[in-house]
């Protein structure tokens, strides 16, 4: 019963720790700049992706990992000062519709230059299972939850002790008033889009032993991400990696005890019920709309 | 009494072209495209009432779309229902469905009203996949013929005709709606939703009547593609399926119902176009939607009529 149940948590933990990572991304996005960026998922498909790909062409694992990562933060970069940027003073919902264009934009490109077939990264460290508490483990989990949490330390290291982490953080609270004290809050935005996809990479290649990747991947994990994100209230790092491990948790735990098949509808169900009862999330602050 | 009168003859015009078209059109696959783009448009006229005259997006518009499709096939397939009460029987439950979720969901502003309805169609999709006894699952199900009164409507003729008469009479119903009352109201909550609060207007009420006026809309037009088509999938109640409405609205024109018709005619014509180019057309449509946003965004036919009105001057 309780090997069971262990099971399930451990599964569901690893797959939550994606969707916080993926979480991250869309928060740091919308606190710079109010965009919800439909692409994070294929900046997570991209990573997964690319690393794969250069891995299988022989070069070593901790290269290709770099250069995934590298590739998809200047995917991100590309991105913000070629369709984000022109359309800085739009509405939101033409902004979401540009990040939902250059989502397609991008999958396709991947369709045609990388193929539609699955591709697998090798395990990090070996594919032994470790068996905690009656419970078997993937090394490659801990590689996961690892990682996040280590994230999730040097974002707050970022956004509390540098100048540039403090910089963006001012931008999330006041544009105006960070304009005024000196920030470019244009670079800013563009430093953001850059490091959501790195997050996004990194999420991506972790993942890639796992669960495989190929060029859809993204859409799912990007759906689910960006629900995480609104479960955690769009607010900080904490909310993001809450809601991304609730997620994951409650999908396991539905897919366990009640029915595989309805798993991917968790998430959807939930966040549903979350926003007809708790508007602004389970963490977000209450806040009031100005005029 | 100028605008009464715009408004007429915008929809002589598009009688005019529609009465036109057949004659014109060489073949019948051009029949066929053209049967589509006015199904199509149907949809997008009523979601341009609620994304592009309220200033409420749905990403889950498809959802209510396969809804009706779904409710038409598997009534007359497997209780033998009539396909007209099939149709409404479809009609009805989504129109209840979006009535009873309509006030939590638009209660919600911006990203998390997206995040709502792209969830509502993301579970209706799910769940058509997996009551694979009612709906054939992922593998889709075939629609029978759609019969009224003992008429059979089959052929491309007959079938333009009903899709050409139904357009009128969506677009009819929409001028007046805008141009009536709650259409003012409607504007004015797409301006500011707290200003027509304050000026008296019962904002939820109104975003609720649209919402459930698109939502039924979208069933209804369902329901008539799936005979006409004669097979249905889940992609069309997907998740792609809601974008591509999203981006007919957006093309062609928020709030101009005209825009709608030219949205969904260039993105209904523009796959068969790019079919050649195998894996591409994702990446154009993709491109289109960001460029349309870029430089448009106000929609093409705002924009061209703008800069024709500004060279007048």
């Amino acid at each position: 019963m309780l090997p069971q149940f262990l099971q399930f948590l451990y599964s569901g933990m690893t797959v939550g720790s994606s969707y916080a990572l993926a979480a991250l991304g869309f928060t740091i996005i919308y606190n710079t700049s109010g965009v919800i960026n439909f692409a994070q998922g294929e900046f997570i498909m991209l990573g997964g992706m690319l690393a794969a790909i250069m891995a299988g062409a022989g070069v070593p694992m901790p290269l290709a990992i770099v250069g995934a990562v590298v590739a998809t933060a200047v995917v991100g970069l590309v991105m913000e000062k070629s369709v984000i940027e022109p359309a800085r003073n739009a509405q939101v919902v033409s902004l979401i519709i540009i990040t939902i264009g250059a989502s397609l934009t991008i999958r396709g490109l991947v369709q045609i230059w990388l193929g539609k077939g699955t591709h697998s990264l090798a395990p990090f460290s070996g594919d032994t299972p470790i068996v905690l508490l009656g419970a078997s483990l993937l090394p490659q989990s801990l590689w996961v939850l690892g990682v996040t949490l280590a994230i999730v330390g040097a974002l707050a290291w970022f956004f509390g002790r540098t100048l540039l982490g403090k910089a963006m953080l001012a931008t999330s609270h006041n544009k105006l008033a960070a304009q005024l004290v000196g920030i470019d809050t244009r670079r800013v935005l563009l430093l953001s889009f850059g490091l959501s996809a790195l997050l996004g990479a990194v999420g991506g290649i972790l993942v890639a032993p796992i669960t495989y990747t190929s060029y859809d991947a993204g859409i799912m994990l990007g759906l689910k991400g960006f629900v995480a994100a609104v479960l955690g209230g769009l607010g900080g790092g904490v909310g993001a990696v809450a809601g991304g491990l609730i997620l994951g948790i409650a999908e396991a735990m539905t897919a366990g005890y009640i029915s595989s098949s309805y798993k991917d509808a968790v998430p959807f169900v939930l966040i549903l019920l979350i926003l007809f009862f708790m508007p602004r999330g389970l963490f977000g602050a209450k806040l009031s709309e100005r005029v | 009494m100028k605008c009464l009168q715009s408004r007429h003859r915008g929809l002589l015009i598009l009688a005019l072209v529609l009465a036109v078209l057949p004659l014109v059109l060489p073949n019948a696959f051009y029949v066929d495209v053209a049967i589509r783009i006015a199904l199509n448009a149907i949809v997008v006229i009523a979601l341009n009432l609620l994304i592009g005259y309220t200033g409420q997006i749905s990403l889950g518009h498809a959802g209510f779309y396969g809804l009706g499709a779904y409710a038409s096939a598997a009534l007359t397939t497997h209780f033998d229902w009539p396909p007209l009460a099939a149709l409404a029987a479809g009609a009805l439950a989504t129109g209840l469905l979006a009535w009873v979720l309509a006030r939590p969901v638009l209660k919600l502003k911006g990203h998390t009203l997206a995040m709502a309805t792209l969830g509502l169609g993301i579970i209706i999709s799910i769940v058509i996949n997996n009551e694979g006894r009612w709906t054939g699952g992922p593998d889709g199900m075939s629609v029978p013929a759609f019969a009224l009164a003992g008429i059979t409507i089959a052929g491309e003729t007959s079938w333009y005709i009903v899709a050409a008469v139904l357009l009128l009479l969506m677009t009819w119903l929409a001028l007046n709606l805008i141009d009536s009352p709650v259409g003012r109201a409607l504007q004015a909550i797409h301006g500011s939703e707290i200003a027509a609060r304050v000026a008296g207007v019962d904002t939820t009420r109104f975003k609720v009547r649209v919402f459930v006026l698109s939502a039924v809309v979208a069933s209804i037009a369902g329901s008539i593609s799936a005979h006409y088509i004669g097979f249905i999938t889940p992609g069309m109640a997907g998740f792609f399926h809601s974008i591509e409405l999203v981006t007919m609205v957006v093309v062609g024109g928020m709030a101009s119902v005209f825009g709608s018709i030219i949205g969904a005619a260039l993105l209904t014509i523009l796959p068969q176009l790019l079919q050649a180019f195998e894996g591409w057309e994702v990446v154009v449509f993709g491109v289109i939607l960001m460029g349309t946003m870029i430089f448009m965004p106000k929609g093409l036919v705002p924009s061209i009529a703008q800069r024709l009105r500004s060279r007048r001057k």
